[in-house]
């Protein structure tokens, strides 16, 4: 199975784990990641406004040569997911955006929103299925306690992204359950990590992140997963003392493309 | 229609909410992870978008805290999606010339060896035009 892949910038550059391992993976499990080209920056973060249409557009033009391959459109960062899966959302429901979009690439075909839209975890259930995941895992994860942190983007706002229950998600806890790994729940799972603020408000930053590590701390956790570069930065840089790691890297550990570390 | 309405009008087409549906139950600012750092909370933004009382927001560092998760967006049980209408005020600030929040030369000394790109592209979509 061949799928369009749109890394996004922060693949590219301190994120490269959460890229590379993506890719290793998904070819294991018989899905290659076709990068699509001269893809462009989906801005991070969607902005909701209706008369926003220009910083909307890079992910029009993804959306549109997946559409041309006649392939799903994949990424893996939260944030990349976030803001195509809503502008795609927005090409389908809303017909006053959407014509100003297709008048301004009017020299090309017309785009209603046909491409569909995953995260890579969906691509994992949906398309692959946990249950040859867990097939393929050869270093299992046994007796490691992990706790899925979900952060806001990949699961808010749910009437868009339809990934999961948005207050009790399972994806995760199903992945690390299909690599060995006992899964831990834990309140704050799918709460701010502080974003952005991060720039301008280390402090609200810090007591975001230091909440979300506590909790998943108290509950028994030895390891946190994500697939947020920015969530990962918030919980590092605010003194998580568990390892935070991106959930393609634990894969590609359970699925033997990654030598164990941390052990 | 005077200045005032004129602003209401345009951020309640800008946001597509409709503040009315509120009920005023404030789960929405129960749940806002920057509840603490906020002047004026998301329902407050509904009940004074409503009510036409919107220069204070526009003043108010408000409009720079709100994180995006859509938390509020979420949990609200009538729909509002106060989100879409902090963003709508703040657009009304940050389109006016000479109010962006951030340039890029502000970037050097809050940057990191880590610094995911992300951080920046994030930032820069919501405090700048």
């Amino acid at each position: 199975m061949k799928v369009s892949y749109f890394p996004g910038c922060t693949l590219k550059n301190k994120a490269k784990d959460l890229d590379e391992y993506a890719r290793k993976c998904a070819e294991l499990l018989g899905v290659t990641l076709e990068e699509i080209e001269n893809w462009q920056c989906c801005g991070g973060v969607f902005t909701t406004s209706k008369d926003e249409v220009a910083t909307k557009l890079s992910s029009v033009r993804a959306l549109k040569d997946a559409k041309s391959k006649e392939q799903p459109l994949v990424s893996v960062c939260s944030a990349c997911h976030n803001v195509i899966k809503q502008t795609n959302h927005a090409m389908q429901t809303d017909s006053e955006f959407a014509d100003k979009v297709n008048r301004y690439m009017a020299d090309e075909e017309p785009y209603d929103g046909e491409t569909e839209v995953l995260h890579y975890l969906e691509l994992l259930r949906d398309k692959v299925g946990f249950d040859k995941v867990k097939e393929a895992v050869v270093n299992s994860l046994k007796g490691k306690k992990i706790a899925a942190y979900y952060g806001c983007l990949l699961l808010r706002p749910n009437s868009v992204m339809r990934m999961d229950d948005p207050e009790n998600p399972t994806i995760m806890e199903e992945l690390i359950s299909a690599m060995g790994a006992t899964p831990v729940v834990y309140g704050m799972r799918n709460e701010c990590c502080g974003g952005y603020i991060a720039l301008e408000s280390p402090e609200l930053a810090k007591k975001k992140s230091n909440a979300v590590v506590a909790n998943a701390k108290a509950q028994g956790a030895d390891m946190i997963i994500t697939a947020c570069p920015l969530c990962r930065y918030n919980l590092e840089k605010n003194g998580a003392d568990i390892p935070v790691v991106y959930f393609t890297e634990l894969l590609a550990q359970a699925l033997g493309v990654k030598e164990a570390e941390n052990e | 229609m005077n200045k005032n309405d004129l602003l209401r009008e345009e951020i309640i087409r800008r946001s597509g909410v409709n503040p009315k549906k509120c009920m005023k139950c404030g789960k929405c600012s129960g749940t806002c992870p920057a509840y603490d750092e906020m002047e004026f909370h998301p329902h407050q933004f509904a009940s004074m978008i409503d009510s036409g009382d919107i220069q204070p927001l526009i003043d108010s560092e408000s409009v720079y805290k709100c994180l995006s998760c859509f938390a509020c967006v979420e949990r609200c049980p009538r729909g509002v999606e106060p989100a879409k209408l902090i963003e709508a005020v703040r657009l009304s600030v940050i389109r006016e010339k000479g109010n962006n929040r951030m340039t890029p030369n502000d970037i050097p000394e809050k940057v990191d060896e880590e610094t995911p790109q992300q951080l920046l592209v994030s930032a820069f979509r919501k405090y700048t035009k």
